[in-house]
């Protein structure tokens, strides 16, 4: 029996005049590492936007449990859906422990102070992400790795249902990359979170999702198991460009190779 | 529970720091007391031939410390919306914007209750102007911002300047006045009304310091987090406009305070508005009190107009944070 909890239904939107994302359907399940992968301009990032109520769709909506989330109150939200970023620079010096406590505030009241129980929850969740021995840290005197645990800490602060990340990992070295993706399968694991993940790399994406969208010209070309839309058809189509995909011996997940052009 | 613990003695340092600056404020209000055109020891201060000279000090002082506080509270909003480490009410033009509304407000005699009503306006429309010369692609230009600002600010104050000598208007206090300040009361119903404006807006602004947490570190950021930015960014503004215009009518027009105070106040608490605000009222007060001190006694009976002290320290700050700035980038 599946669980639905995001259900996004003709949803079109962009920016101005262009259009970006054009009619998308896609049923998000509790439970599912989703990973959202596409070429530039495809509308990866523009979809997430629409998701997490930066901009609003032109047309069409999502449901979060059955109820249009734009008729949900921002803060209520927040409480539920919380988004982390590709990179977030700061001008401020906020310490690691301020950043992680703002993840309360979807929770919290104007000028109400932060209760034993949020001061928990934020330590939790810097446990969670093994950065509490940063927290008397500046947040600009991290390393993006550091950051980055950070950041998904403050997300989780916000006891969310989904967590959205756009390219959480696309600044950090491989080892970080392995370290911040390993972090989300434990908590999609350990604590059921759902996870809606856009993702440049597509071995990386392979490697973690349990399932994926494939996104062309912001329509869905396909979506599946890993090894349903990692095909070498389906990627030569959209990318346009010639790969050969085969199994990871160990995880039996597939994995695309580049082949250059004078090779061909 | 050790964890929790360490938070609440960083409360107490705070608590700490925070007695020895009214401490300092204290003292600096009994300085400005005593010290003047006139030096007169703190014990004969309250007789009664003294009484005249200790009204005039007090209400100077009440100016200065509404004067101060007002003005970097307002750059602190000013630094966290637009994320611009420069950004001040003078800097931007408001201040000159209000002083050129005030000034018009005084030639076609309007009622001084209306004063800071038409340095409002003012001040609104500059703000209008800044943002719109510094816009491109529906996006604020950092580097423009400030420039558009002075630019702003350099032409109103030309108006200013014309419009003030052209007219022989006693309540216009001549062109010194408007462009560099001053602190010498000539309206106390003005004073008072001013300083409820600035204290409500103050409160207001406090009111919204988990929220100004929230958009310094990114606008987006703050969206994800529940808070209504565009809502939150205009009810800011108009309370800064209203705050600045509201000063500009008793005190002329007074740059880099809100530059200068609300950037040591975060090198000594950090950026957290909640203690911030506090903080930088504190030491604004203290700091503008000082200057005031300074604009009397260095040349008595003359009066240095305080803008001249406040820009002598203001500028070198200026210089400091705009290189360092430069160098994040």
């Amino acid at each position: 029996m599946k669980d639905t909890l995001l259900r996004i239904s003709d949803l079109t939107g962009g920016y101005n005049q262009e259009l970006i994302v054009k009619s998308i359907c896609l049923d998000i399940e509790k439970g599912d590492f989703l990973g959202i992968i596409g070429p530039n301009g495809s509308g990866k990032t523009t979809l997430l936007r629409l998701m997490s109520r930066v901009i609003s769709p032109r047309k069409g909506n999502i449901e979060l449990e059955g109820s249009d989330i734009s008729k949900i109150s921002l803060k209520n939200f927040c409480q539920r859906v919380a988004f982390v970023s590709q990179d977030t620079t700061i001008n401020f010096s906020f310490s690691v422990w301020e950043i992680v406590l703002m993840g309360r505030i979807p929770h919290l009241k104007r000028m109400q102070v932060e209760s034993k129980k949020d001061f928990l929850v934020a330590k939790a969740a810097l446990s969670m992400t093994d950065a509490l021995h940063l927290k008397d840290k500046k947040i600009d005197e991290l390393s993006s790795g550091e950051r980055q645990r950070v950041f998904i800490a403050k997300a989780l602060a916000q006891e969310p249902d989904v967590l959205l990340l756009d390219e959480p990992t696309s600044h950090l070295d491989i080892g970080h990359q392995i370290q911040v993706l390993d972090l989300l399968m434990k908590l999609n694991k350990d604590k059921k979170m759902t996870l809606v993940i856009v993702m440049h790399d597509l071995n990386l994406a392979g490697a973690y999702c349990n399932r994926m969208v494939l996104l062309k010209d912001g329509s869905v070309f396909k979506q599946g198991m890993p090894q349903e839309v990692l095909t070498y058809q389906n990627i030569e189509a959209v990318y346009k460009t010639v790969v050969v995909v085969n199994k990871n011996p160990i995880s039996s997940k597939p994995y695309v190779l580049l082949v250059p052009q004078e090779q061909r | 529970m050790r964890f929790i613990k360490n938070y609440t003695v960083m409360k107490n340092n705070f608590k700490k720091s925070f007695i020895i600056l009214a401490i300092i404020l204290l003292l600096a209000v009994t300085l400005a007391v005593i010290k003047g055109a006139v030096n007169i020891p703190f014990a004969k201060i309250f007789l009664k031939e003294n009484q005249a000279i200790f009204q005039l000090r007090l209400l100077r002082i009440l100016a200065a410390l509404v004067l101060g506080s007002g003005l970097a509270v307002s750059g602190i909003v000013l630094q966290a919306i637009l994320k611009n480490s420069l950004a001040e009410p003078y800097l931007l033009g408001t201040s000159s914007g209000a002083g050129l509304g005030a000034v018009i407000a005084i030639i076609l005699g309007v009622s001084r209750i209306y004063f800071p009503l038409a340095a409002f306006l003012g001040a609104i429309l500059s703000v209008i102007l800044v943002y719109s010369l510094a816009r491109q692609n529906n996006k604020i230009n950092q580097q423009s911002l400030i420039l558009s600002g002075v630019i702003v600010s350099v032409a109103f104050s030309a108006i200013i300047v014309f419009l003030v000598s052209m007219s022989g208007n006693e309540a216009l206090h001549g062109i010194t006045w408007w462009l560099w300040g001053s602190l010498q009361v000539y309206d106390i119903k003005l004073l008072f009304i001013v300083s409820s404006v600035v204290l409500i807006g103050i409160i207001l602004i406090y009111i919204f310091s988990q929220d100004l947490n929230a958009i310094s570190i990114g606008e987006e950021e703050a969206m994800h987090l529940g808070v209504e930015i565009e809502k939150i960014k205009t009810i800011l503004i108009i309370v800064t406009s209203l705050i600045t215009a509201s000063l500009v009518c008793i005190c002329g027009i007074i740059g880099f305070v809100g530059l200068m105070i609300p950037h040591m106040m975060r090198l000594v608490v950090g950026p957290n508005h909640k203690i911030l605000i506090p903080f930088t009222c504190l030491a604004a007060g203290i700091f503008m009190v000082i200057c005031d001190v300074i604009a009397r006694s260095v040349m008595p009976p003359l009066e240095i107009p305080i803008g001249v002290i406040t820009a002598v320290l203001g500028a070198p700050t200026f210089i400091f944070l705009l290189k360092r700035s430069q160098r994040v980038k």
